[in-house]
């Protein structure tokens, strides 16, 4: 399998491409710290991923530069199968509240860029007679809560899109599998307490492998949190305006 | 980066004692090391070792900073983040026709920790501690600068290291030998034997045939039976013996919550029903992780023990304190009313390159014990005796050992505390355990 990760040097798209390495898959890795792409490469070649592992700079916050990142992408491996999306940016809601500037740029982030990425790949892929979209959402994209409203916002909004994408495109081949990670310990997500069914990076990365190889349109890693975000869903309002989680 | 502002409990594995502590854990292991007091990885250490010296220190997790460097598959050399596990190194590297020398009895540590407390394993009779394997270090020292570490540079630094308990700095990036390793599976025979002494001779006499020996004591059998035992010993398995595939990798089913299940009764019982199934000689081929590591066929096992905690007592009694040192510190132990659950032997080689490393030859005897109002009068008399004998106890695994004590085990102490000084004037860096036995202000 030929893979293109865009957010694999930290948290859960470093865990996830390990396990690509550990069997034997192609990889180029997209992300905008050249040291740590480097060492990331190193790293999944050390764990059996063959050589060479390609890089290009590539930052979620610049738009302008997605072309030629999947150009080079695309030019490396020679047609790419599976894309991997797990790049995106988290704010508190105290935070997003507090400064603007942050505010846009997790929007922009997590939302319009994230989805630019998408449309870009999207005739790539047809034209190459299809493949796997594989991108990271969240589970705030759920349901409305207080303490997730921005951030959830953006990833709500994200997942409508990828469903859609999916709707439109997998009978042409392009399988979108949209992944809505629960609470995952990782460096983003460090801040935060810690709730119940918190999973480490590297149970939720085996559990998107999995829909990832299945094509799986949706899917909850680990799957745990489909049955907690269920009941999230059918939360009465009142219950959700009084709490606050 | 994780910061718990007001700190959370944290315990080593016997989960006792406990201290509130402040610890953060990130990918970045240059950042989250620097202005802590301590690292600390997978928390295998039993007793206080891993657990901050005073409340406003701030322990730095490793887990997380688990990348590999570079793999040179020509040398079978490694080079690796300190967090990476032992676990996922033998996942990574059996299956290519290499292992990681002098494994210790779990594979749920850190290679920061197996630097930290120099790890031995079944196969220290003939392959050392890891210490022996390991070529350089990366080290956050305690002004807060990243050195390159090894025997052509800072040696002393480097030797104060292997086994140092973390105490000389943080422990960044580790490079080590692999060993080839023909098979991942092993062949391993056991065989009982009806007393303490037939069980150290044949522990003693497998020695130069085996590379991997261990002996397992029933010390809850009374009369004459009590050390009765089963000795291991094993090989890795030649291609053609073994099956042609690599062996999975298993992934434990956790215990998910504290479940108190092993006591005196059901020690007992499990003892009996240990000494009886192995008894009679057995042959065959294994998978490592039931060789290797059979107390990690479930994760977090130490829910199991009593609630109050427990530690492992692990002394070394030099050759020539023979078979009668061995059953008359077990008789110390139990006339002292300790509640041996489990105990092993096993049989050193030389002494390492770490300046503070805990073998030496002789014979090892580790035995578990619940914490309970007697354990601690049962550590200081096995103590006085090991003291006496010319032994020394284990720090990796040591709870309860007083400082002076341990200054009479340990002669090569003041050098270590010598090179310490010279890198950390004002004990930055400290643990709970350089409190209780070197001093150190909390």
């Amino acid at each position: 399998m030929k893979v293109l990760l865009v957010g694999a040097t930290r948290g859960m798209g470093r865990s996830l491409a390990r396990l690509m390495a550990e069997r034997g898959d192609r990889l180029f890795l997209l992300g905008r710290d050249p040291d740590s792409l480097e060492a990331t490469a190193a790293d999944l070649i050390a764990r059996g991923a063959p050589s060479p592992v390609g890089t290009a700079l590539c930052d979620l916050e610049q738009s302008s530069g997605f072309e030629s990142a999947l150009d080079a992408a695309w030019l490396a491996l020679e047609g790419v199968d599976v894309v991997v999306v797990t790049a995106g940016l988290f704010g508190t809601q105290e935070a997003l509240e507090a400064d603007a500037e942050f505010r846009q740029k997790v929007l922009a982030v997590d939302f319009a860029n994230t989805i630019e990425l998408c449309e870009q790949v999207r005739p790539r892929m047809l034209a190459d007679e299809g493949g796997t979209l594989c991108v990271f959402s969240s589970v705030a994209g759920d349901r409305a809560r207080k303490k997730v409203v921005l951030y959830g916002a953006a990833k709500a909004g994200l997942s409508r899109y990828l469903e859609g994408l999916d709707l439109t495109c997998r009978e042409d081949g392009l399988r979108t599998v949209l992944i809505k990670p629960g609470f995952v310990r990782t460096d983003m997500t460090a801040e935060l307490d810690e709730p119940p069914f918190a999973a480490g990076p590297d149970e939720a990365a085996r559990a998107a492998l999995r829909a990832i190889d299945r094509g799986t349109p949706v899917a909850y890693v680990p799957p745990v949190w489909g049955l907690v975000m269920l009941i999230i869903r059918w939360l009465p309002t009142w219950v959700l305006r009084r709490t606050n989680f | 980066m994780m910061v718990q502002g007001g700190g959370r409990p944290l315990t080593g594995w016997g989960r006792y004692p406990v201290v509130v502590a402040r610890h953060r854990r990130s990918e970045d292991l240059e950042a989250v090391t620097r202005g802590a007091t301590l690292s600390r990885g997978l928390g295998r250490s039993y007793g206080d070792a891993s657990l901050p010296g005073s409340s406003d220190g701030m322990v730095a997790v490793t887990t997380a900073a688990d990348r590999l460097r570079w793999f040179d598959a020509e040398r079978g050399v490694v080079r690796a983040e300190a967090g990476v596990s032992l676990a996922t190194l033998n996942r990574l590297f059996w299956h290519r026709g290499w292992s990681v020398p002098s494994s210790p009895g779990t594979q749920q540590v850190t290679l920061g920790g197996m630097v930290a407390a120099d790890v031995h394993g079944k196969s220290h009779h003939t392959e050392g501690c890891f210490g022996e394997h390991v070529r350089a270090l990366r080290m956050r020292v305690a002004d807060e600068r990243i050195l390159e570490v090894s025997e052509e540079n800072e040696p002393d630094l480097f030797r104060a290291t292997l086994g140092g308990m973390g105490l000389t700095g943080h422990l960044l990036e580790v490079e080590f030998h692999l060993r080839p390793a023909p098979s991942g599976w092993v062949l391993a025979e056991s065989q009982g034997y009806g007393d303490l002494e037939s069980t150290v001779d044949a522990l003693r006499s497998a020695g130069p045939e085996w590379p991997h020996t261990l002996a397992w004591l029933d010390l809850l059998a009374r009369g004459r039976a009590f050390g009765r035992g089963v000795v291991e010993r094993g090989r890795r398995a030649e291609p053609g013996e073994a099956p042609a595939r690599p062996p999975a990798p298993r992934f434990p089913p956790p215990i998910p919550f504290s479940l108190p299940l092993i006591s005196g009764t059901t020690m007992r019982l499990a003892n009996i029903a240990r000494y009886w199934s192995r008894r009679r000689h057995r042959r065959g081929i294994v998978h490592p992780d039931a060789f290797f590591y059979p107390l990690d066929v479930v994760g977090w096992v130490n829910r199991l023990y009593p609630r109050a905690g427990f530690t492992q007592y692990q002394a070394v009694l030099p050759t020539g304190a023979g078979v009668e040192g061995c059953r008359e510190l077990l008789d110390i132990m139990v006339r002292r009313g300790a509640v041996p659950l489990l105990c092993v032997l096993k049989d050193f080689g030389g002494e390492g390159k770490g300046m503070l490393s805990f073998p030496k030859a002789g014979l090892s005897i580790a035995v578990d014990l619940p914490i309970t109002e007697r354990t601690q009068g049962a550590v200081d008399a096995m103590n006085d005796f090991v003291a006496g004998a010319g032994g020394r106890v284990y720090l990796a695994k040591d709870t309860l050992t007083r400082a002076e004590h341990f200054r009479a085990m340990e002669p090569r102490l003041p050098a270590w505390e010598a090179v310490r000084r010279q890198w950390d004037p004002e004990t930055r860096i400290r643990s709970a355990l350089s409190v209780r036995l070197f001093g150190d202000a909390t």
